[in-house]
C-alpha cells in the first residue's frame, strides 16, 4: 500500500513538472545564436544542402565519432558474449529442424532485399542533400539482412567480410578526420575535398565520403549483431 | 501549426499513450511487443510532423523495425526451449 502511494506521488510530481513546462512554453520567434550560425553559414562554408548532415558530420563530427565508437563497443561486447566456436569456419549447426518458409515470405524477400539494400545505399550516399544519413542507411541495410535471416535462418553469412568492412570504414573515418587537421581547418573538417556546387551529388567535400563510411560501418555492425543473435547456440 | 495538423498530432499522441498502455498491461507477449513497435511507429510520425525527418527515419528503422524483430527473436528462443 505504501508502495502504491509512493508511486502515485512520483507520478503526480512528474505530471506537475510536465504541466509547468507546457504552461511556460513560448515559441521562439527567431533562431538562437548557434542555430543562426549553422543556418546561415552551412551552404556557403561547407556546401551541404542538408544542414542536419553538416552539423552531424562536420560541426559536431567528434560527437558522431563517439557515437560510432559506442556502437562498435556494443557490437564487440555482444559478439564476445555470444560467440561460440563450432569448429573450423562453421558458424552454424547445419540441418537444424525448422518449419518451412511460407511462399509469401520467400518470394517477398527475393523481391524486396535488393530494393531495401538500394534504399539504404541511397540514404547514406545522398545524406548531404536529403534527410537521411549513415546511421539510417546502415540500419536499413541491416534490416535487409534481417529479412534474409527470417527467410532462411540456416543461411551462412561471411562474418569475416562484415568485420573487415567495419574495421576499414572505422579506420577510414578517423584517417579522414586526421587529414582535415593537416589540409583544412581542423579535425573532421570536410573541406579537404573541393566543396563543389551546392545540391550536386559530388559536393560538400568529405561529408558524403564520411557518411558512406558510417553507413557501411553501422550496417556491418548491426548485421553481425543480428547474425550472432540468430545463431544456434545449443551444444546438441 | 495549422488546425488539421494539430488535430492529427493530438490523435497520434492519444494513440501513442494507448499503445504504450497496451504494451505494459497486455497479458500476451507478442501483443505487447507489437504494441511497443506501434509506439515507435507513432513516435516517428510525430517526429515527421514536427519537421525532423532525419530523426523520424532513425526511429522507424531502429525502434520500429530492428527492435521489434529482436524481441521476437528472443521470444522465439525462450519459448522454443522444449524442443529447439
Amino acid at each position: 500500500m505504501t508502495k502504491r502511494i509512493f508511486v502515485f506521488g512520483m507520478l503526480i510530481g512528474l505530471g506537475a513538472i510536465f504541466i509547468d513546462l507546457l504552461l511556460s512554453y513560448t515559441p521562439d520567434s527567431a533562431l538562437n545564436q548557434t542555430a543562426r550560425y549553422y543556418a546561415e553559414r552551412t551552404a556557403t562554408d561547407l556546401g551541404a544542402a542538408n544542414i542536419v548532415a553538416a552539423v552531424i558530420v562536420t560541426y559536431r563530427g567528434l560527437d558522431t565519432l563517439g557515437e560510432v565508437t559506442v556502437l562498435f563497443l556494443t557490437a564487440a561486447i555482444l559478439v564476445m558474449v555470444l560467440y561460440r566456436d563450432h569448429g573450423i569456419g562453421i558458424n552454424k549447426i547445419p540441418n537444424r529442424f525448422l518449419p518451412p518458409t511460407g511462399e509469401m515470405l520467400g518470394t517477398g524477400s527475393r523481391l524486396l532485399v535488393p530494393l531495401i539494400l538500394l534504399m539504404g545505399v541511397y540514404l547514406f550516399a545522398n545524406g548531404h542533400l536529403t534527410p537521411g544519413g549513415g546511421f539510417q542507411g546502415g540500419a536499413i541495410i541491416a534490416s535487409a539482412v534481417l529479412l534474409l535471416l527470417l527467410t532462411n535462418p540456416n543461411q551462412t553469412f561471411n562474418l569475416q567480410l562484415f568485420s573487415l568492412t567495419e574495421s576499414i570504414s572505422g579506420i577510414g573515418f578517423v584517417v579522414i578526420g586526421v587529414l582535415g587537421m593537416f589540409f583544412a581547418g581542423g579535425f573532421l573538417d570536410n573541406r579537404i575535398f573541393p566543396i563543389g556546387q551546392l545540391g550536386e551529388l559530388f559536393s560538400a567535400g568529405a561529408i558524403p565520403v564520411i557518411y558512406t563510411l558510417i553507413g557501411l560501418k553501422v550496417g556491418a555492425e548491426f548485421s553481425s549483431i543480428l547474425v550472432h543473435l540468430s545463431e544456434e547456440k545449443e551444444e546438441s | 501549426m495549422s488546425g488539421l495538423l494539430s488535430f492529427m498530432s493530438f490523435v497520434i499522441c492519444v494513440a501513442l499513450v494507448g499503445a504504450a498502455w497496451v504494451a505494459i498491461r497486455s497479458t500476451s507477449l507478442p501483443m505487447a511487443i507489437l504494441a511497443a513497435g506501434l509506439v515507435s511507429l507513432l513516435a516517428s510520425l510525430m517526429f515527421l510532423i514536427l519537421a525532423a525527418p532525419d530523426v523520424a527515419m532513425t526511429e522507424a528503422a531502429i525502434g520500429c523495425g530492428l527492435t521489434t524483430f529482436l524481441f521476437f527473436f528472443v521470444l522465439g528462443r525462450v519459448r522454443g526451449g522444449e524442443h529447439d
